[in-house]
């Protein structure tokens, strides 16, 4: 069975599985959305507030995610199905791309609820112009965090601790997204007056940044869930 | 004929203690061979060693004509393993999980339903999520998975565990078919006038070393 086969399975069963048990609907995005308000009480002032949406955005988006990853594991080993994967056959690869597609369906719902947020909270505004460079902000952006979520929940799935060893892992290697997100998302809103233009050359850093945890996560997958 | 699994000296190691000390075990295609012995004496490590999940440390292993010993990941396709987990989804229904794990094997809707249909699984039961399901129904829906996998090696842990008695009826007769069309298991348990009435041979696993 082809790769693309195994991870559109992986996914589809991901997705079934976060659709039955509504963990994403009923626990993350509440929570989500409570860490924004919490942001609005801390900060209390407007001006701030929509100075600094597109970097509150980022952050909620990254304290979400590892609510999501936990969960894209747990579901995995809680009865040893990573291992039935494993003894199945099922290329590794499969599992890497499945599962991080899944993740990014969700984490594309987690950001737009968010940025509805920032919108409504922060009176931050989306310009038209800048309409093309957000969403490609986003995409490139999911794509980089759905990578990296995934290659790390591997890694922290068999490991002692694994809870609180996921955000240990993971948030220092996330920082360059959270960066070149901002930024670009900044530009995207014309906040202190940066322009669209602005923004592209952080694009290429997503874009990198997805490319090359796409190819690495691909690549060792396999040896990372064998361990 | 090679034989299915062909084990000589084999020495496994877990978390720095040696699990298998020189295991020599050859399984024929078709044959059902229990494997009994007390806890620790690696019944499960030696199901796990063929399902190449631990790694061989010393030794020859070949499993469906594949050297584990070099590439423990060769022969896991045509592996089915059922463990003292079950690796089944909970938030699923009966029939999803099949229908996926099947799908890993390529199986078809008939084929699954056929597995769903000779664990007796098929009907309402199907539709229920695995996390509402009694334990032996949890175990009768991972014996459906492993059928619908199709698998040329069976690696089963104590699989009447939890079974009630026509869920243990469906399982013998299940992996008596399985034999007949050219399948090979093995069955390591405790239930030794269960597992004995059903197998074809006996061995036994003491200190890491296979007695026949």
């Amino acid at each position: 069975m082809s790769t693309w086969r195994i991870a559109r399975l992986i996914a589809a069963k991901d997705l079934r599985i976060e659709l039955r048990s509504r963990v994403v609907t009923n626990q993350v995005l509440p929570f989500a959305a409570l860490v924004m308000v919490m942001f609005a009480f801390a900060l209390d002032n407007d001006n701030v507030l929509t100075r600094v949406a597109p970097g509150l955005v980022w952050l909620a988006t990254m304290f979400s995610m590892l609510v999501l990853v936990q969960r894209s594991f747990a579901v995995e080993s809680a009865d040893g199905a990573l291992d039935a994967l494993q003894v199945a056959g099922v290329r590794p690869a499969g599992i890497f791309l499945g599962k991080s597609m899944a993740l990014a369906a969700q984490l594309a719902v987690l950001e737009v609820v968010l940025l509805l947020a920032a919108i409504v909270l922060y009176q931050a505004e989306v310009a038209w112009s800048g309409a093309v460079l957000l969403v490609t902000t986003f995409v490139a952006a999911t794509t980089g965090l759905a990578f990296v979520g995934t290659l790390y929940g591997g890694l922290a799935a068999g490991a002692k601790g694994r809870e609180t060893l996921l955000p240990l892992l993971m948030l220092p290697v996330v920082a360059p997204v959270l960066i070149g997100a901002t930024r670009a998302t900044e530009a995207a809103f014309g906040t202190n007056g940066a322009s669209s233009s602005e923004g592209w050359p952080w694009i290429g850093l997503l874009a990198l940044f997805a490319a090359l945890f796409g190819t690495g996560g691909t690549l060792a997958f396999g040896s990372l869930i064998d361990e | 004929m090679e034989p299915v699994v062909h084990l000589s000296g084999v020495v496994a190691v877990l978390g720095g203690f040696p699990v298998l000390a020189g295991a020599d075990l050859d399984v024929e295609r078709g044959e059902i061979l229990l494997l009994r012995g007390p806890n620790g004496a690696g019944k499960t490590s030696l199901l796990r060693l063929c399902a190449g999940l631990l790694p061989v440390e010393r030794g020859e292993a070949i499993v469906l004509g594949h050297d584990i010993a070099a590439d423990r990941t060769a022969a896991r396709h045509r592996v089915g393993l059922l463990g003292h987990a079950n690796g089944l989804y909970a938030d699923l229904s009966v029939a999803d999980n099949v229908a996926f794990w099947g799908a890993t094997a390529g199986a078809t809707q008939q084929e699954v339903a056929a597995s769903l249909d000779r664990m007796g699984l098929s009907g309402r039961l199907a539709k229920v999520p695995v996390a509402r399901l009694s334990a032996g129904q949890r175990r009768r829906t991972a014996l459906a998975c492993l059928v619908a996998r199709r698998a040329e090696l069976w690696l089963l842990d104590e699989p009447h565990a939890g079974l009630d008695a026509a869920g243990r009826d469906d399982l013998d007769a299940t992996l008596r078919e399985a034999a007949a069309a050219g399948a090979t298991v093995m069955v390591a348990s405790h239930e030794l006038e269960r597992a004995g009435a059903l197998a074809h041979r006996v061995v036994d696993i003491v200190g890491g070393q296979v007695r026949e």
